[in-house]
């Protein structure tokens, strides 16, 4: 398990930067978080595992990956999460936050997101456990991510649309936390990665170490012993701590946090934009939505906008704790573009009839590039299953030359 | 610790704290705008450097953010604002953490705050840095002679409110309600049980978030506040003008006119105060 530490910081990056209002909030989190997930007050990680396994699915398998494996000549291992119920990772966050909330006491649930990932997660777990929850989304995100709109709605969620700025995650952050300094008395906003003031990316970091948890035993039985690397995409860096977290002391296990390299990793200072969403390769430390970390922001401090072609990557933070990990050395930032990703997006359609997420498919477009760099053992988080991008992956797929794509013309034509 | 210019603007009654977001909807009107202010009574102006990412505000200085910002204001431009500006009040500069941090070749708030004394800033209100983490720039604003104000929620109580009250300087913030900013049609009463709690401390308590009229201001100055904060009643002002393709001389004067409503309901509240009850 990597350090836990009390006062929210990660070396110099963490802490609580809210607004006053939200500050006792935080407080009675806070305390909430070290009773019941430190110290399993009342069994509340009983519970939460409970819910995990007969809900959510769990444990998720940890597939040995043949065509991929011979492919690169090494033994390619793939963490399912893409099976967890709704499809990502997300769940494992959502699920422990709603619970949470329940356990506080709270009467009703806010969450933001960006590929619609998280707020189907949270919609689910919402109803799960019975507790109102609204939702709030970029309207260009609205406009990505259709299905997982409508899949929030049929939960019982409201979806709130946020038309400030470019419409993206980094907006709906921001209106989110409004609402929550609104009506805080009675309502838990779950954030939706390792990001945001203390606790909460301790706290998103303990529910998903599920993930590492699992896939280093399923590894340990699979092969006798650890994988050489483990690759996650990063946008907030959720799957990326959940992956890395029980590895994190094994030190001959490599961790690579892969981010969207969008279409490029030069930056327009002057319009404000970075056209990837590579802020621990690019960005620099700043503050921004409760904590300090790593941030793509210009020379005077204004957070950019961020570009990826995956919307759940499409942020212009990273966790604090993920951005230590990567200062100390532990944890390798790399990143790969638009290009590299789609184009493994189709290729591990097909050799492993597992169609991933865009955000995952970074983590396989870093595979293809260096797989002889990683050991002869490598575990891959499929953070998520990519029936949610099937909209954009056509659309994107038809402005290239994607030479493993499936014949778009005639897609476009009808069957 | 702190600034005498702001206490002098709150001695002798109660005070009219004004808010704008400085170069909305660019830097010359602007400049008008803050001075039309004075005219109308203004005892201290909150200048608003704008942040991309302004969590604790409602649309009306959302959008005026998004103004300022597309008029081409950077925390230089800000510091050249304030040194365009014929005023005689007091100003502090109202924004967020990041950009104080961020600004000049050393690390953390100490050179923002030397910048800000160099060109007569006052003091500073940052939202988003509660007192936990507020260190650092308050030894800065203690080297420099600058005060640094908190606001307390309604939510605040206990060891926060000590917490704060051992940090803060010039004027205390009271958030007159929870949420973001935003002109509402009514008073909150939560100010009041506010201002009770915060009674024993020794500083002048201001009172922001919703107020939009004289009248308001009256009942909130009535009720006990050294002093009013008005940011979007104000805002909406310029909004407008802006939207009409109003003349600039115009829309200062109707904010200047607004002003003078917003500064004598302060005095009717502050006359209508048992004697005991003013500050001395
Ligand atoms: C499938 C999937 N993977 C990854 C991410 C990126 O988030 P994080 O870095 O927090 O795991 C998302 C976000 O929505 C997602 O849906």
């Amino acid at each position: 398990m990597s350090e836990t530490t009390f006062d929210g910081k990660f070396g110099d990056y963490g802490g609580q930067y809210v607004p006053e209002a939200l500050m006792p909030a935080i407080e009675e989190l806070n305390d909430a978080y070290q009773r019941y997930v430190l110290e399993n007050e009342d069994g509340f990680m009983d519970e939460f595992r409970r819910r995990l396994r007969d809900f959510g699915g769990r444990p998720t398998p940890t597939q040995h990956a043949e065509r991929l494996s011979e492919r690169y000549g090494c033994e390619v291992y793939l963490k399912r999460e893409d099976l967890l119920h709704g499809g990502a990772h997300k769940l494992n966050n959502a699920l422990g936050q709603v619970l949470l909330a329940k356990y506080m006491g709270k009467e009703r649930i806010v969450a933001e997101t960006g590929a619609g990932q998280h707020g189907t997660a949270t919609a689910m777990a919402a109803a799960h456990l019975d507790m109102p929850c609204e939702v709030y989304m970029g309207e260009r995100d609205i406009n990505r991510q259709r299905p997982n709109v409508f899949r929030m709605r049929l939960n019982g969620s409201e979806v709130n649309p946020v038309t400030v700025g470019r419409g993206t995650l980094k907006e709906a952050i921001s209106e989110t936390m409004r609402d929550w300094a609104t009506n805080v008395e009675n309502t838990h906003y779950v954030i939706g990665s390792v990001v945001g003031p203390h606790p909460f990316p301790a706290m998103v970091r303990d529910f998903q170490s599920v993930i590492s948890e699992e896939a280093r035993a399923q590894m340990r039985e699979k092969t006798d012993g650890l994988p050489d690397a483990v690759l996650a995409c990063a946008g907030g860096g959720s799957n990326t701590m959940g992956a890395f977290a029980e590895f994190v002391d094994d030190e001959g296990v490599g961790l690579y946090a892969v981010e969207a390299g969008g279409s490029s990793l030069d930056v327009d200072e002057e319009a404000g934009v970075a056209p990837n969403s590579a802020s621990l390769s690019t960005g620099s430390e700043g503050v921004l939505h409760g904590a300090r970390t790593k941030l793509l922001q210009d020379g005077d401090g204004q957070i950019m906008e961020s570009h990826s072609v995956s919307s759940g990557l499409d942020y212009a933070g990273v966790g604090p704790e993920l951005a230590h990990l990567v200062d100390e050395g532990r944890v390798t930032a790399v990143n790969v573009d638009d290009d590299a990703a789609l184009t493994a997006f189709h290729r591990l359609s097909q050799l492993e009839g597992v169609i991933p997420a865009l955000e995952t498919a970074h983590a396989f477009a870093y595979l293809e590039e260096h797989a002889d760099e990683l050991g002869e053992t490598v575990l891959v988080n499929v953070s998520g299953r990519g029936d949610k991008d099937l909209e954009s992956v056509i659309e994107e797929t038809s402005k290239r030359d994607i030479d493993i794509a499936p014949d778009m013309d005639a897609f476009a034509g009808g069957f | 610790m702190g600034n005498p210019a702001l206490d002098a603007a709150f001695e002798g009654g109660a005070a009219f704290v004004p808010y704008l977001a400085a170069g909305d909807p660019d830097f010359d009107s602007s400049v008008e705008y803050v001075e039309a202010l004075e005219r109308g009574g203004a005892d201290v102006i909150e200048l608003g450097l704008p942040f991309s990412e302004p969590i604790a505000e409602g649309p009306t200085i959302q959008n005026a953010v998004v103004r300022s910002l597309e008029g081409g204001m950077t925390p230089d431009r800000f510091f050249e604002f304030v040194e365009a500006l014929d005023v005689d009040v007091p100003l502090v500069c109202m924004t967020y953490y990041n950009l104080i941090y961020r600004y000049g070749a050393e690390e953390g708030p100490r050179p923002f705050v030397e910048k800000a004394a160099e060109v007569g800033l006052s003091g500073f209100v940052v939202p988003d840095l509660p007192a936990e983490e507020a260190d650092p720039l308050r030894e800065a604003c203690d080297e420099f002679g600058l005060d640094l104000v908190f606001i307390v929620a309604p939510t605040t109580t206990g060891d926060r409110l000590d917490r704060i009250m051992d940090r803060v300087s010039g004027y205390v913030y009271v958030q007159a309600r929870l949420g973001v900013t935003g002109a509402q049609d009514d008073v909150s009463g939560q100010t009041a049980s506010s201002l009770d709690r915060l009674s024993e401390y020794d500083v002048p308590k201001a009172v922001g978030f919703g107020i939009k009229t004289g009248d308001h201001a009256e009942r909130i100055v009535a009720g006990g506040a050294d002093g009013i904060i008005v940011g979007s009643a104000l805002v909406d002002i310029v909004a407008e003008g802006h939207e009409n393709g109003d003349d600039v001389g115009a829309v200062a004067s109707r904010l200047e006119e607004k002003a003078r409503e917003l500064k004598q309901g302060a005095e009717r509240g502050f006359a209508q105060r048992a004697p005991e009850a003013e500050r001395t």
